[in-house]
């Protein structure tokens, strides 16, 4: 955090400006900032930021909503550092409605929801976690007696920008693999419309970061792909960039989980990697800011393809990765080399083939030497 | 010797090609034949026991390194009768020179037969692609020279037949030039194929790593190999075409063997004493006892070829050569493959289908040999002596 955000301002400054905005008295404020900074587990001296960042007028308003999911998407989003989310919910956005941070409760959260969309109508940005039961007619998901396929329709209908985050909201993700009893659908399969897609279980925080960033520096969206997908993260395979793409090329596989070529790093690919047929640049970014290495094909673990529909919880893990780039070698050599083998019949017939050279040789001296035996004998005969 | 002296041009020999001898023969080549079709369809490991410890198996180990010593016959012979100026061994020179012609272009061919990735083997006799330092590199072009070289001094015995009178007429003239080659080259390569095993260092046991000694040995056996070669040879022939025996001639020549074998003894037995390797030895392994049969190999034709009255005796002679040849060969086999060793785990023993193919092989130079004396003028003519 910079130098400035400690500066509280002094005089009639920001907190006097705030006291007669939000209508309580500048102590109250202070402690109110103090204690949303404890909460986040934010550093001493956030207080000032969080007090700086309300005082600060009109950011975005975000309204976030919660569908059929497992909140992994938020879960990974809290744990972003640069930037952090508390520095994007404070410093950039108005993030007026997220079921997980939000401290209001019951219906005093879905008032404040509402009279957010009232206050920004046709400004507000709608991000929606999780997919949405459609069977039954929308009978299987309800957020305070409303049902999901409600509430994304009623929020989407003033939005200014729609996002959906997560495999979920995306394209159904896993709430939608078959049977998919509830009907899951995504968020454009509801609304009937394309919207922008940060699939991923979850995606990396930055790609929905990024997105939000771009949107309001740029206001406008980055460019897409035809399923919604920014460009800037998931126009590569997986396999394009993976660091163990050159054990791919040179055909050396891990073929069992801790096997020698396994414990090597050997390519995945026939352990079920799906990175040659998954679209995101996981092997370029990494995962959860844990250093070099740190996603799952780094880890020792085949991709699963979480970002694409259709492979993604629809193929099993194990299974062979459709090859959409690379046409690989119609062999490749084995992993653990095989050390040699003899054969008996090969023993068999060398032995025989000496055995017949030898007596044969043998046989021709003692008949040669005879004859000059013979011949000497006659000659002294004679 | 008066015999030699009327019947010193060589004529055909004549009579049937096929005899259930060449069919036999034909059969072993033409099953090598099938063999190799498969090697160049389905790859080296189809047909092959080598893998990576041993990259090489017997179509180097005995193909290449035993089969072009063994075809040594014609340099030591040109060797004898041009250098040395002993006119009167030249009633052997053709016949050894074909059977040298045949041991080196098909110990060339195995080469191939042997490449993982025999499409670019063109490349190694390619300025720019060649590592003009490495010894494989001189090995692969001393050999392909000397195929050359060995057609040129042999084509007068097929020349005339063909209709290419005038050619042989003009060659003649130079051709002393190639007789030169066919004496040098073989004194190199022969001698780079020891050389071969120096830089395999420690992977090759202390009984047959003679480091800067291996040239000098394997040049030396190659020369003893030759010269058994043409005793055995010649005297196959005699026997096989029923010809009188040429014992005096070989008698003579088998002088030489004995001098010659006498040095390398010296040699060989000097440098393991002088490395201490001779512990080796004395163990419970398949290298000493393989060590042994190759050592006894050796001594017993010294003894043989020793007294001038075992010379004399052409069954004593044969022995000699045969067990001269199966000394050379494990000499090269004990250094290639069994005193080789390029880690735990890892060893080698020849396939069915790679015997297969060496036979096939051994069966054909045979095969064409005793087709060629038939058609071309390459034994000394019989005439006199019958």
């Amino acid at each position: 955090m910079g130098e400035t955000i400690f500066d509280l301002g002094s005089g009639d400054g920001i907190p006097s400006t705030v006291e007669n905005r939000l209508g309580i008295s500048r102590r109250e404020f202070l402690q109110f900032c103090t204690a949303m900074a404890a909460t986040l587990g934010l550093p001493t001296g956030a207080e000032a930021a969080i007090a700086k960042a309300i005082e600060k007028a009109r950011r975005p308003s975000v309204i976030w909503l919660h569908f059929q999911e497992c909140t992994g998407c938020t879960e990974s989003l809290l744990r972003a550092e640069h930037p952090t989310l508390e520095k994007l919910i404070l410093d950039v956005i108005s993030l007026d409605y997220h079921e997980t941070l939000m401290a209001a409760a019951g219906h005093q959260a879905e008032a404040a929801r509402r009279s957010a969309m009232q206050a920004n109508k046709g400004k507000y940005v709608l991000v929606v976690e999780g997919a949405i039961p459609t069977r039954d007619n929308g009978i299987y998901c309800k957020i305070g007696g409303q049902k999901a396929v409600d509430m994304v329709k009623e929020c989407a209908a003033d939005a200014a920008a729609l996002i959906a985050i997560g495999s979920c909201a995306s394209w159904g993700g896993m709430p939608s693999t078959s049977p998919n009893p509830t009907g899951a659908s995504s968020v454009s399969e509801v609304l009937g419309k394309p919207v922008l897609t940060i699939p991923g279980c979850p995606p990396n925080p930055y790609n929905f970061l990024s997105t939000v960033v771009h949107l309001l520096t740029f206001g406008k969206l980055p460019e897409l792909d035809k399923l919604g997908r920014p460009l800037f993260a998931y126009s590569r395979l997986i396999h394009d960039n993976c660091e163990r793409r050159a054990h791919f090329d040179a055909g050396r596989f891990a073929l069992e989980y801790g096997d020698a070529g396994h414990r090597q790093g050997y390519c995945l690919y026939k352990l079920g990697c799906k990175g040659p047929e998954t679209h995101a640049n996981c092997p370029t970014i990494l995962f959860g800011d844990a250093g070099a290495g740190c996603w799952p094909v780094g880890n020792g673990h085949p991709c699963i393809g979480c970002t694409e529909q259709g492979v993604g919880f629809t193929k099993p893990v194990h299974e062979l990765a459709v090859l959409k780039n690379v046409v690989p070698p119609t062999s490749y050599p084995r992993v653990v080399e095989e050390q040699g083998h003899s054969s008996f019949a090969a023993a068999a017939a060398l032995a025989a083939i000496a055995g017949a050279a030898a007596g044969g040789a043998a046989m021709l001296a003692r008949n040669l030497g005879k004859a000059h035996e013979e011949a000497d004998v006659g000659e002294k005969q004679e | 010797m008066a015999e030699h002296a009327v019947s010193h041009a060589p004529a055909p020999l004549g009579g049937r090609l096929v005899t259930p001898v060449t069919v036999t023969l034909a059969a072993l080549a033409l099953a090598a034949a099938v063999v190799l079709a498969f090697r160049f369809i389905y790859g080296l490991g189809a047909v092959t026991n080598i893998n990576d410890g041993y990259p090489w198996g017997i179509w180097v180990a005995y193909d290449v390194v035993v089969g072009s010593a063994f075809a040594c016959g014609g340099y030591v012979m040109a060797l004898l009768v041009y250098i040395f100026n002993k006119g009167e061994y030249h009633p052997l020179v053709r016949p050894a020179l074909l059977a040298s012609l045949f041991g080196y272009t098909l110990a060339g061919a195995s080469v191939i037969f042997d490449l993982g990735r025999y499409w670019n083997f063109w490349h190694i006799l390619t300025p720019g692609y060649a590592q003009v330092n490495s010894v494989m590199f001189e090995v692969a072009v001393c050999i392909s020279l000397y195929i050359l070289v060995m057609w040129i001094e042999f084509s007068p015995a097929f020349l005339d037949q063909l209709g290419f009178g005038g050619v042989k007429k003009k060659l003649s003239k130079a051709m002393f030039l190639f007789i030169a080659l066919g004496v040098l080259l073989p004194s190199m390569h022969q001698s780079s194929l020891g050389s071969l095993l120096v830089i395999f260092g420690r992977q090759i046991n202390p009984l047959w790593q003679a480091g800067y000694l291996l040239p000098l040995e394997y040049l030396m056996t190659a020369v003893l190999l030759g010269f058994a070669m043409v005793v055995f040879e010649a005297t196959l022939v005699s026997v096989g075409f029923r010809r009188p025996l040429e014992t005096a001639l070989l008698s003579k020549l088998a002088k030489f063997i004995w001098g010659l074998l006498i040095a390398y003894l010296a040699v060989r037995v000097g440098d393991l004493l002088a490395r201490g390797a001779l512990g080796n030895a004395f163990r419970f392994t398949i290298e000493a006892a393989s060590f042994w049969a190759e050592m006894l190999c050796f001594a017993i034709p010294a003894w043989l070829l020793a007294a001038q009255a075992r010379r004399n005796n052409p069954g004593k002679l044969f022995a000699a050569a045969v067990l001269l040849m199966l000394g050379g060969f494990l000499l090269r086999i004990n250094g290639f493959l069994v005193g080789y060793e390029t880690g735990a785990g890892w060893h080698y023993f020849p396939a069915l289908p790679e015997l297969v193919v060496t036979i096939g092989l051994i069966a054909f130079e045979i095969l064409a040999y005793i087709v060629l004396v038939k058609i071309l003028p390459v034994l000394p003519a019989q005439s006199a002596t019958h």
